[in-house]
């Protein structure tokens, strides 16, 4: 159940009024992103959050997770999925990761599916690279999955591989497999309570585990049910910050391509903030600039 | 007389430029290589592998952008794989 109204007030000029309907969101007591933390999403693909579930739940997940989990049907309204003050509404009610959940997908979004994954004990390989569900490629929304990583994950033990940058490449699945290892990608090690939050297309695999422990993680996807338009606190909008995260590469990108993110995660930050003037070094001022021709009658 | 695959990404379609990917397949069955099992490349360019001994025996194409997609991105585009018998 929601208790808090959001505080809005109409966006200033500069924030292009006329383009937009939307508003400015304010800081409240929710635990809302900044826009900063909002562009290192839209340029990475995935936000960690590292040690925010209590150590009590964490010791409540191991069991619970051991003993499996009840199917949700595909689209079931999160309000709706879940028995209250069992454990996973537990945990998505923590508030960090309840704000970044709102700040991403909005109030109320609908659950697509969960389960758990485990890394058996000295597991022989590792999943191949891939992106989940299907080929993905709406410009203006995008499903969040919720990864949850319930005791430390030390190297060796098989902690989720991704590629930072790679969300918004368009792959089917595991055709991307045949590719190991990238400069720059993350092997996940991790404090327990850890959440990382993923956009639906960022290159990920569970590792191989050379441990004599079991690795846990409990993921969830999340489908949005409003625009995904400002839902953060925007209060920060035009700080410089947010230019550097989006204009951010990363060691794996050829550099021809890297120009095309740039352009990319531009269109994207337009959808997300409705401002449809925003660039970053006239990657897309440039072309789509076609000056209707005039008459010289 | 087994295989050994070296596959490489590279930062631009010249063989000389730097490595950015990188995967290893091994007919030998004497090593295991697998997703996400090391953060250095073997080699910081193509033409380092040549220099080391692998043979280059497959270029990606260079393919121009089907029109209305050129802003699409996916998969890498310079891939070289090399062999070692």
């Amino acid at each position: 159940m929601r208790v808090r109204i959001y505080q809005h007030r109409a966006i200033a000029p500069h924030d292009t009024p006329l383009r937009t309907p939307y508003v400015r969101r304010m800081p409240t007591t929710k635990h809302l992103l900044t826009s900063v933390e909002l562009a290192r999403f839209v340029a990475r693909g995935f936000l960690r959050l590292d040690g925010v579930v209590p150590p009590e739940l964490n010791e409540e997940a191991i069991a619970t997770l051991s003993t499996g989990i009840p199917a949700v049907p595909y689209g079931t309204p999160l309000a709706e999925a879940f028995p209250q003050n069992t454990f996973i509404p537990r945990l998505l009610t923590v508030p960090a990761v309840a704000g970044a959940l709102e700040s991403l997908v909005g109030p109320d979004p609908t659950v697509d599916h969960h389960a758990v994954h485990v890394r058996e004990p000295h597991e022989g390989s590792a999943q191949d690279l891939h992106a989940d569900a299907i080929i993905d490629v709406r410009p203006d929304a995008f499903d969040v999955q919720l990864m949850y990583y319930p005791h430390e994950v030390t190297p060796d033990m098989g902690g989720t591989l991704s590629v930072p940058g790679s969300h918004l490449r368009h792959v089917n699945e595991t055709d991307i497999g045949r590719v190991q290892n990238l400069r720059g990608q993350t092997r996940l090690t991790c404090p327990a309570g850890t959440v990382v939050l993923v956009h639906h297309g960022i290159w990920h695999g569970g590792r191989r585990n050379d441990t004599a422990r079991r690795r846990y993680m409990y993921k969830i996807r999340f489908n949005p049910t409003v625009p995904q338009v400002r839902l953060w606190d925007t209060s920060d909008l035009h700080d410089p910050a947010v230019t550097a995260e989006l204009g951010a590469s990363f060691p794996w990108y050829e550099q021809a391509t890297a120009r095309l993110e740039i352009h990319n995660r531009v269109l994207l930050w337009r959808a997300l903030t409705g401002d449809d003037t925003f660039d970053i070094d006239h990657w897309v001022t440039r072309v789509s600039n076609r000056p209707a021709l005039r008459s010289h009658a | 007389m087994k295989q050994q695959v070296l596959v490489l990404y590279l930062a631009s379609s010249a063989l000389d430029s730097p490595v950015v990917g990188w995967s290893r397949y091994d007919g030998t069955g004497r090593t295991r290589p697998t997703t996400g099992d090391s953060d250095e490349p073997p080699y910081p360019t193509g033409l380092a592998a040549l220099a080391d001994g692998w043979r280059l025996f497959q270029a990606s194409q260079l393919l121009p952008p089907h029109p209305g997609h050129e802003y699409d991105t996916s998969f890498l585009k310079h891939e070289f794989f090399f062999e070692k018998l």
